[in-house]
C-alpha cells in the first residue's frame, strides 16, 4: 500500500515539475535568454560544487561505516595462506584509485563551477597541449606497470598447481544443479577414477569400482579440513557450469562439465580461531536468530560456507555447503568416524566387482570373528551352542556348486582343523519348507558333501568329518517370513568331539 | 580563393558561405518532390531518411529502455524487500508470482528470466541499437557533409530489423515455459539444456533468433556507417576534420563489423548443439537421471566466442557516448575539446585493444592461468587511454565559459561516472583480485557505472544537445535539470552501494541472499537500493514526458544554430527535408572545435581559413 501511495506522490510530482517548467520557460522569455541562462549557469554551477562535497563526504562516511567487510579489512582477513597477498593487492588499488577518484572528482566539478559561463567572460582558445598529454599518458602507465606486475606476480604464485613431491591432499568437489558433492581421497590419499556414465542413484558420483582407488573414498556432508594443510580441489560438474566459491579463502574457480579445474589453497585460520576474531566486532555481536535474542551471537554460529558463483539455474542461489577447519587431530578424529562409500553402500551389491574377493582387512576380521565363535562352541556344553553357521559360504543357485568367496570362511575352518587336531566335526546342509521336500533332501546333502570334498582337497583328513543333509526339518527360525527362511537356508558344522 | 577578403568580416552568414564555396551536387535536379517521402509511410514507417531512421531507433531504444527497467525494479522489489507480498503483481506477471501462506513473491524462475532479458534488452536493443543507431544515423550524414546514408536502403533494412528482433524477443516474454533466463551471457550447457532450465527451451530458441536478426540490423547499420564516413564526407572534410562524434561512430562501427559476426558463429554452433546432436559445447553431461551421449566438446570455447564480442560490445556502446559527450562539452563550454588528435588516438588505441582483452572475463572459468598474464597486461593498458580521455575533458572544462543545461550536465555526468566505473575496472582487470571479486556484487556495480549508467548520461546529453535538430523544438530545461539531478543522485544511490556487498563477497544473480550467513548482512542496503532504483525510474519517466511533451509543445527553435556550434548539423534549415542542405552541400574548410578563436565566440567549420591561420587539429 505505501508502496502504491509513493508511486501516486511521485506521479503528482511529476506534473507538478512539468508545470514549473513551463513557468521558467516563460520568465526567460520575459527577462530574456542571456540573462536567464547566466543565471542558471550559476545555480548549476554551485549545485555541481555542493554535489561534489556531499558525494565525496557520502562516499567517505558510507566507505568508512562498511569498511569492515571489505575483503582484508576488519575482521574479514584472508583465511587462507594465498589469500593475504590477494587482499594486498586489493588494498594497494583501492589506495591508488581513490586518490586519483577524489582528486578527478574536484577537478571536474570545480572546473565546472569555477568557468562557469558569464557574459562578462570568454572561453580561452586552448586546443592542446602536447607535454600535458605525455604526461597524462605516462603517469597512468607508470601506476598500471606497477599493479600489473604486482598483480602478476600474486598471479602467478596463487594459481600456481601442486608440484610433484610436494605434500598435499587431493579433494574432489563436484557440482550439480543444485548442490556440491564433495569426495575425499580416503586412506592411500588419491582419488579415484570416475566416469560421468557410470554415475546413478547408488553411485553419485560416477565412481568406477574397479579402480581400487576408489574403494576408500568417501563423501561427507560437510567440509572439514585440517589447518595448515595444503589441499587441492580438483573442481567438476555433472550438468552445467557452476563455480567452486569460498569467499573467506579467496577460492573461487568455475566448475566445467567434461574439463576438471583445480585450485590449491592451504587453510590458515580454524573456524574457533575465526569466530575468536570477529567476536570483537559489534556487527557479530547480534543474537544469530533475531526470534531468540537469548540464544548464541553472530559469532558464535559463524561458519565458513561454500557458494557457487556461476550463473547455473533456478537454485544457484541455494547451493550451500559448510566448511569446517579444525586443528590436526580434530580431523584426525573426524576422520575415524568416516566411513567410505564403497564399503558403506556398494560393498556386497551387485555393483561390486570384488564381490568375489576378500580384502586383507576383511580376512583379519572375520578370521578373528571366527576364532572367537569356534573358542566359545569348543567351551560350550550343549549341542546347539557346539554348532557353528557358516555366514559366508553361498552356493551358485539352484546348485550345489560353491560360489568364489565361501573359500576364505571354509579356510578358517581349515585352518582351525589344524589347530585343534583332536576336533572332529558334521557338516551340516539345511533349507527352508518351500518347494519340493524331496529336491530339498537332496540339495542339502549334496552341498553338506560340497563343503566336505572342499575340506578334504585342502588336506583335512575325510575321517575326522561327516556330512549330513536335512532338507527343511530342522529350522531355527519361522519359516512363514521371508527374514525366517533366509535364516533356514544355511549351511553349518557341529563340533562332535575334541 | 577568396579568403583574405572574407576574414576581414566580423561575421558571415553559413548560408552565403555554403552557396559560395559548397559543392553543387545537382541535387534538386534529382529529387524533385523527394519520391522517397511522397506519403505517411514512406516518410514515418518505411523511411529512408536518416533523420526519421535516427528517430526510429531512439524510440523503439526508448520503449525497451522503458522495459527493460520496468524489469529491473520488479527483480529489485524482490531483492530489497523479500518479505513483502507481490501479489499486487499478480495481475500483470500471473502465474511468475508465487503465493505461500498469502504472500505473493517472484517465482525463482521468472527473476532469472527478469535478470537476463534486463540485461540482454539493454546491452543490445538500448544502449547498442538506441545509442549508436540513433546518433549513427542522425550525426553522421549530417557532420561529413552528406546528403544522407550511402545507401538509405539498407539503413532501412537495419532499422525493420532491429524492430524484428524486438518483436521477437518481446514475443518470448509470453511464453508458458518462460523467456530465457540462462544470462544475458547465456553460456552453455545451460543455455543449450532444457532440462537444466524451463527457459532454455522455447524461451533460448527465440532468444538466439532475435539476438541473430540483431546482428543483421547491426551489421547492415555498420557497413553503412563505415561507407558514408569514408566515401561521403564533403568536398575539405578531411579523416582530421572529422568531429570526434564521427570518429567515435565510424570506430563502433568498424569494432562492431569485426566482433558481431563471431558472435553469430557462436549462436550457431549452440543451435547446433541443441537442435543437431552436436557436441561443440557439451562434453560428459549427467543431468536428468540420464547421461548424455555428448563428449569433447568445451564450454569455455563458448565463452571465448563470446567475449570475442561481449567485450568489444562494451566498447560499442561506451565509444559512441564517449564522442557525444566530447562534443557535447566542447560546445557547451565554448571551448575546443582539449587534444582533439589525444583524443582520436585514444579512441583508436581502445578499439584495438578491445580486441585482445577479452578473456579478462573468464579468468576464473577454467583458462590456463598462464594465459591470463596476457590479458591482465592488455586490460590494465587500456586504463591509459581511458585516463587521457577523462584528463582530455576535464581540461575542457578547464577557461572554459560553460553554459549549464541538460546537455552539458549529462556531459559533466557522463566523466564521473566513467571515471568511478573506470577506476574499479582496475580491480576487476586485475585477474589477482578478480579471483575473489569475481562475479560478486562489485562487477555488478562496476559494469553498471561505466558501461550502463554512463553510456545513459552520453545518450541524454545527445539527445538534450541534439534535440532541436531532430524535432526543431527544444525540450524543457527545467525538467532536464530535475532529470540530471535526480539520475546523477539515484544512480550513484543505486549502484555505489553495490561495492560494498561485493567487497563483501555477495555474489551476484542471487534471488535470496538468507541461505548463506555470508551473505545476509546487507538487508537494509538491499532496501536501500530498491527504494533508488524505483526513485530513479520515476526521474527517467519524467524525462519521456519531457520528451514527447517537447516534440509537441516544445519551445520552437527560431535559429538554425541555437548553441553556436561549428559543425555541419547546424548549417541545415531549422526544418530539413529530406538530403540535409537545400542548394550545394557544404565545403570544409577547417577542423570543428574552433571556440573561442581569435576572440570569436565560435568559427564555423565551413568558414575559409584567414591567411596565415593554422587548422586547429594539428
Amino acid at each position: 500500500m505505501t508502496v502504491l501511495l509513493g508511486l501516486l506522490i511521485v506521479l503528482l510530482v511529476v506534473v507538478i515539475v512539468v508545470q514549473i517548467g513551463k513557468v521558467s520557460e516563460l520568465s526567460a522569455k520575459i527577462r530574456g535568454e542571456e540573462e536567464m541562462q547566466e543565471v542558471i549557469n550559476k545555480k548549476q554551477a554551485m549545485w555541481s560544487l555542493l554535489f561534489m562535497i556531499v558525494f565525496l563526504l557520502a562516499v567517505s562516511v558510507s566507505g568508512a561505516h562498511y569498511n569492515n567487510w571489505y575483503l582484508g579489512f576488519g575482521p574479514h582477513a584472508s583465511a587462507s595462506e594465498h589469500g593475504g597477498s590477494i587482499d594486498s593487492a586489493f588494498k594497494i588499488t583501492l589506495y591508488a584509485t581513490g586518490i586519483v577518484f577524489v582528486i578527478t572528482h574536484i577537478l571536474l566539478f570545480y572546473f565546472a563551477y569555477k568557468y562557469r559561463g558569464s557574459r562578462s567572460r570568454k572561453a580561452t582558445y586552448v586546443p592542446h597541449d602536447n607535454k600535458l598529454e605525455i604526461v597524462w599518458t605516462a603517469a597512468p602507465a607508470l601506476v598500471m606497470a606497477f599493479l600489473v606486475i604486482n598483480g602478476l606476480d600474486t598471479w602467478n604464485e596463487v594459481m600456481a598447481d601442486v608440484k610433484p613431491g610436494e605434500d598435499y591432499m587431493e579433494i574432489e568437489a563436484v557440482a550439480e544443479q543444485f548442490g556440491w558433492t564433495i569426495r575425499y581421497p580416503g586412506e592411500d590419499n588419491v582419488l579415484g577414477e570416475r566416469n560421468y556414465k557410470l554415475i546413478s542413484g547408488d553411485n553419485p558420483v560416477g565412481q568406477n569400482w574397479k579402480d581400487e582407488k576408489n574403494l576408500d573414498d568417501f563423501m561427507p556432508t560437510e567440509i572439514v579440513l585440517p589447518v595448515g594443510k595444503r589441499i587441492r580441489v580438483r573442481i567438476t560438474s555433472k550438468d552445467v557450469l557452476h563455480n567452486f566459491y569460498l569467499p573467506h579463502f579467496r577460492v573461487k574457480m568455475d566448475a566445467v562439465p567434461g574439463m576438471p579445474t583445480y585450485f590449491v589453497f592451504t587453510p590458515k585460520t580454524t573456524t574457533e580461531a575465526y569466530r575468536e576474531v570477529l567476536s570483537d566486532y559489534k556487527e557479530y555481536q547480534a543474537p544469530s536468530d533475531p526470534a531468540d535474542p537469548a540464544g548464541p551471537q553472530l559469532w558464535e554460529t559463524f561458519e565458513y560456507e561454500l557458494a557457487c558463483a556461476e550463473l547455473c539455474g533456478t537454485g544457484h542461489f541455494s547451493m550451500k555447503k559448510i566448511v569446517k577447519i579444525v586443528p590436526e587431530d580434530e580431523y584426525k578424529a573426524w576422520l575415524e568416524k568416516q566411513q567410505s562409500y564403497y564399503y558403506s553402500q556398494i560393498r556386497g551389491s551387485e555393483y561390486d566387482p570384488f564381490s568375489d574377493v576378500w580384502f586383507e582387512s576383511e580376512i583379519k576380521e572375520r578370521r578373528t570373528t571366527f576364532k572367537g565363535n569356534l573358542a566359545e562352541a569348543l567351551t560350550a556344553t550343549t549341542p546347539d551352542k557346539k554348532t557353528l553357521r557358516f555366514e559366508y559360504v553361498r552356493f551358485e543357485t539352484g546348485s550345489e556348486k560353491l560360489t568364489p568367496v565361501s573359500q576364505y570362511e571354509l579356510g578358517f575352518l581349515v585352518d582351525a582343523m589344524k589347530d585343534n587336531p583332536g576336533m572332529t566335526i558334521e557338516l551340516a546342509g539345511h533349507t527352508d519348507n518351500t518347494g519340493d521336500a524331496a529336491a530339498n533332501q537332496t540339495i542339502s546333502e549334496a552341498r553338506a558333501k560340497t563343503v566336505y570334498d572342499f575340506l578334504v582337497e585342502k588336506g583335512v583328513a575325510p575321517g575326522r568329518m561327516r556330512a549330513a543333509g536335512y532338507g527343511p526339518n530342522r529350522p531355527v527360525d519361522t519359516n512363514d517370513t521371508p527374514e525366517g527362511r533366509a535364516k533356514n537356508r544355511r549351511t553349518e558344522f557341529r563340533i562332535l568331539t575334541q | 580563393m577568396a579568403t583574405s577578403t572574407l576574414s576581414n568580416q566580423a561575421t558571415y552568414d553559413e548560408d552565403v558561405l555554403i552557396q559560395e564555396l559548397g559543392y553543387d551536387d545537382h541535387f534538386h535536379e534529382h529529387h524533385h518532390g523527394d519520391k522517397f517521402q511522397s506519403n505517411f509511410i514512406t516518410t514515418y514507417i518505411f523511411s529512408q531518411d536518416h533523420k526519421m531512421i535516427a528517430k526510429q531507433f531512439l524510440i523503439t531504444g526508448m520503449f525497451w529502455a522503458i522495459i527493460g527497467s520496468l524489469m529491473s525494479l520488479v527483480f529489485r522489489l524482490q531483492l530489497g524487500f523479500p518479505e513483502e507480498s507481490l501479489l499486487w503483481l499478480k495481475p500483470f506477471l500471473g502465474k511468475w508470482i508465487v503465493v505461500s501462506n498469502g504472500i505473493g513473491s517472484l517465482s525463482q524462475e521468472f527473476y532469472y528470466a527478469l535478470v537476463t532479458m534486463h540485461g540482454t534488452i539493454l546491452v543490445f536493443f538500448v544502449l547498442t541499437a538506441g545509442l549508436s543507431g540513433t546518433f549513427s544515423n542522425l550525426l553522421i550524414p549530417l557532420q561529413v557533409g552528406a546528403r544522407d546514408m550511402a545507401s538509405p536502403m539498407l539503413n532501412m533494412f537495419s532499422y525493420w530489423f532491429f524492430f524484428l528482433a524486438g518483436v521477437v524477443m518481446f514475443l518470448s516474454l509470453f511464453l508458458s515455459t518462460g523467456p530465457f533466463s540462462g544470462g544475458w551471457t547465456a553460456y552453455p550447457p545451460l543455455s543449450i539444456l532444457p532440462q537444466a532450465s524451463s527457459g532454455s527451451g522455447a524461451g533460448m530458441t527465440l532468444w538466439a533468433l532475435s539476438l541473430v536478426l540483431f546482428v543483421v540490423s547491426v551489421l547492415l547499420g555498420g557497413i553503412n556507417y563505415i561507407t558514408t564516413v569514408l566515401n561521403l564526407r564533403t568536398k575539405g572534410m578531411t579523416m582530421w576534420r572529422l568531429p570526434l562524434t564521427i570518429w567515435a561512430f565510424f570506430v563502433t562501427a568498424i569494432i562492431g563489423l569485426l566482433s558481431f559476426p563471431v558472435l553469430v558463429s557462436a549462436f550457431l554452433l549452440v543451435i547446433f548443439d541443441r537442435s543437431f546432436g552436436t557436441s561443440f559445447f557439451l562434453s560428459e553431461i549427467f543431468i536428468g537421471g540420464q547421461a548424455l551421449e555428448n563428449v569433447g566438446g568445451s564450454p569455455v570455447l563458448y565463452q571465448h566466442l563470446f567475449w570475442f564480442l561481449g567485450h568489444p560490445e562494451v566498447y560499442i556502446i561506451i565509444l559512441p557516448a564517449m564522442g557525444l559527450v566530447s562534443e557535447v562539452l566542447a560546445v557547451q563550454s565554448r571551448k575546443p575539446i582539449f587534444g582533439y588528435k589525444a583524443m582520436v588516438f585514444s579512441i583508436l588505441a581502445i578499439a584495438f585493444l578491445s580486441f585482445i582483452v577479452w578473456a579478462h572475463h573468464m579468468f576464473m572459468s577454467g583458462v590456463n592461468p598462464f594465459i591470463s598474464n596476457f590479458f591482465v597486461i592488455f586490460t590494465l593498458i587500456i586504463a591509459v587511454p581511458s585516463a587521457v580521455k577523462v584528463f582530455n575533458w576535464i581540461s575542457t572544462l578547464y577557461k572554459g565559459n560553460i553554459r549549464f543545461n541538460g546537455a552539458s550536465l549529462f556531459a559533466i555526468g557522463f566523466v564521473s561516472m566513467f571515471i568511478s566505473g573506470g577506476l574499479t575496472g582496475i580491480f576487476l582487470g586485475n585477474s589477482a583480485i578478480d579471483i575473489q571479486l569475481h562475479d560478486t556484487y562489485f562487477v555488478v556495480a562496476h559494469f553498471h557505472i561505466v558501461m550502463g549508467v554512463a553510456a545513459f548520461f552520453g545518450m541524454f546529453a545527445g539527445i538534450y544537445h541534439w534535440f532541436p535538430k531532430m524535432y526543431s523544438r527544444f525540450m524543457n530545461e527545467t525538467m532536464a535539470k530535475i532529470h540530471f539531478w535526480g539520475t546523477m543522485i539515484g544512480a550513484y544511490a543505486i549502484f555505489w552501494p553495490m561495492h560494498y556487498t561485493g567487497m563483501a563477497g555477495v555474489p551476484r544473480r542471487y534471488y535470496a541472499f538468507d541461505t548463506f550467513e555470508t551473505f545476509r548482512h546487507f538487508a537494509e542496503l538491499n532496501q536501500f537500493i530498491t527504494v533508488a532504483a524505483i526513485i530513479t525510474f520515476f526521474f527517467q519517466v519524467l524525462f519521456v514526458v519531457n520528451f514527447f511533451y517537447s516534440i509537441w509543445y516544445g519551445k520552437k527553435m527560431t535559429t538554425k544554430n541555437p548553441w553556436g556550434a561549428t559543425t555541419l548539423e547546424w548549417t541545415t534549415p531549422i526544418h530539413a527535408g529530406h538530403g540535409n542542405w537545400e542548394g550545394n552541400i557544404p565545403a570544409v574548410q577547417r577542423w570543428p572545435y574552433d571556440y573561442g578563436k581569435h576572440g570569436r565566440e565560435f568559427i564555423s567549420q565551413v568558414e575559409p581559413m584567414a591567411e596565415g591561420e593554422r587548422d586547429g587539429g594539428h
